[in-house]
């Protein structure tokens, strides 16, 4: 798997300010029209949380970027390459600068933790037994889960797991992060550590990350930006401080409803 | 409007229905294409070989011999009617080798594997693991499809022939030890009549079965709507399709190489 130094990661081959640009995004189910037109910039190296009511197509859109789902228009542009436009090879290439943490972990049920953290390593790389070895050791502890190496993903915590597959995510050292709901699941306490650790993880590794996120406002401390989608659109993306003194209706809408929500059922938060 | 609305609905049925045909069969032209471009998944399909056959083995030895029994005490009581109890070997032989040894290994198997194959196919596709192998710049279909359809293409007609032989000596069991039919003549009359032909015929049955079997489970797991009932309705489908395949193409099969 190609692999990204520190420095490169820096600077990029097209060193702009953003990691990934998309414009006029869309894409439809059926009859649905799921993204009407999305328009964003993912500044290299910081995290850009994507928050919005359920349904509003964040995971969608997220699974766009890396072109799980491909769209019906519009362009994603990453150093410059247009990935819509890119298929085989070339896009197994592009795909190698990302890392995803998808909402259930999507561990392999058949692997250890070990295996499973190896796992893009083994497949897509020729390096020798050893290093692989030290190398996933060097992420679980990382990810605060070294002596777990033989254990399955049934036999942990949904915390546990999470921590696995973030490793799994950044062993490869790609450039760019996605994470979707990642504390989905897991119970108020834990919420805090794993955005901390994906803070911490994002600031050691130097990651531009996009992350889907349903923990308003908790998740607003680790972000550098927030975007607020809407109805298949960012209404609105800022910094916190930005979208804050914003006073967009919708989003106070959302916000209140979220504190709500909250305040109903303050266990299931999150 | 209501014609013209019914006339649409039809249309859209119709064209949904070629879509997931060429979609169907586009997925076996993947799997087989990808099982011979690198990167080779050797270890992948030896371990697919190991669930499908090695592990079925002791089913189909059981299901063999028992077929062979039965056809033994059927046979017999119904060669003795015309005075030909020494023709029973070359019955159970040719009713086996050509016929009940490839189709019932076959419905054997796709019961056996072909479920758990698309019940774990699918669960994959409803935990995103099939998408975080996408992610990670890994073909699916190359890495969980090509290994199974390729054990299948090796494991059906080794699975076949281990039925075939377990089912004679069945038969032999019953006919001979236990009825009384001549022993002698019982193995000379495969010996005289059991010819190449036969036996190449059920081995071309065995090999079109095992690739039906397993492109249709890897298809119904692979496009498992993601939910618990999603996958256990594309196991039941994977069963029922691949069954029903399995003695369709059983008739043109035979027609074409009797």
């Amino acid at each position: 798997m190609g692999e990204t130094t520190g420095d490169s990661r820096a600077a990029g081959h097209h060193a702009g300010p953003n990691a990934i640009e998309v414009r006029g995004l869309r894409r439809h189910f059926g009859r649905q029209e799921v993204l009407r037109g999305v328009d964003i910039d993912f500044p290299r190296g910081q995290i850009t949380t994507i928050v919005g009511p359920s349904g509003c197509g964040k995971t969608v859109f997220l699974k766009h970027l890396n072109l799980l789902l491909r769209p019906d228009s519009g362009q994603i542009t990453i150093e410059g390459i247009d990935l819509t436009k890119l298929s085989g090879r070339a896009l197994d290439e592009v795909r190698e600068k990302f890392g995803m943490l998808f909402q259930g972990g999507a561990l392999f049920d058949s692997l250890t933790v070990f295996d499973n953290v190896a796992f893009p390593l083994v497949e897509k790389t020729r390096l020798g037994r050893v290093e692989i070895a030290q190398r996933v050791r060097e992420m679980l502890a990382a990810v605060s889960l070294v002596g777990m190496e033989e254990k399955y993903p049934s036999e942990l915590s949904g915390g546990m797991q999470k921590r696995v597959a973030l490793a799994r995510a950044l062993i490869h050292r790609p450039g760019i992060l996605m994470l979707d709901e990642p504390t989905t699941g897991l119970d108020p306490t834990r919420i805090g550590s794993i955005h901390a650790l994906v803070r911490r993880t994002q600031k050691r590794f130097g990651l531009t990350a996009v992350l889907v996120s349903h923990d308003v406002p908790a998740v607003f401390e680790i972000s550098d930006r927030i975007a607020f989608m809407h109805e298949g659109r960012m209404q609105l993306s800022g910094t916190v401080a930005e979208i804050t003194a914003a006073h967009d209706e919708t989003f106070e809408r959302f916000l209140a409803g979220k504190a709500a929500e909250e305040e109903e059922s303050p266990a299931a938060a999150g | 409007m209501t014609a013209v609305a019914s006339i649409e609905r039809l249309g859209a049925l119709i064209l949904d229905g070629i879509e997931s045909l060429g979609n169907f069969f586009l997925f076996l032209f993947a799997a087989l294409f990808y099982a011979v471009t690198p990167p080779f998944k050797l270890r992948l399909t030896i371990r697919q070989i190991r669930i499908i056959g090695a592990e079925s083995s002791f089913l189909i030895l059981l299901i063999g011999g028992f077929t062979g029994m039965v056809l033994g005490l059927q046979g017999y009581n119904t060669l003795r009617r015309f005075e030909s109890e020494g023709a029973l070997g070359t019955v159970v032989a040719l009713t086996l080798v050509r016929e009940l040894g490839p189709v019932l290994t076959a419905l054997m198997i796709a019961a056996r594997a072909g479920s758990a194959m698309a019940a774990e196919i699918g669960s994959m596709q409803a935990t995103e693991q099939i998408d975080a192998l996408t992610v990670m710049a890994i073909n699916p279909i190359q890495y969980l499809v090509s290994p199974r359809v390729l054990a299948g293409l090796i494991s059906f007609p080794l699975l076949t022939a281990i039925f075939d032989v377990v089912g004679i000596l069945g038969g032999y069991v019953i006919g001979v030890n236990l009825m009384g039919a001549p022993g002698s003549s019982y193995l000379n009359g495969i010996a005289n009549n059991l010819v190449a032909h036969d036996i190449v015929t059920g081995i071309y049955k065995s090999v079109v079965f095992g690739l039906v079997v397993m492109w249709v489970c890897c298809y119904k797991g692979y496009h498992a709507e993601r939910m618990a009932t999603g996958v256990s309705r594309a196991t039941t489908e994977a069963v029922v399709l691949s069954s029903v395949l399995i003695l369709v193409w059983d008739y043109f099969l035979t027609s074409i190489l009797l």
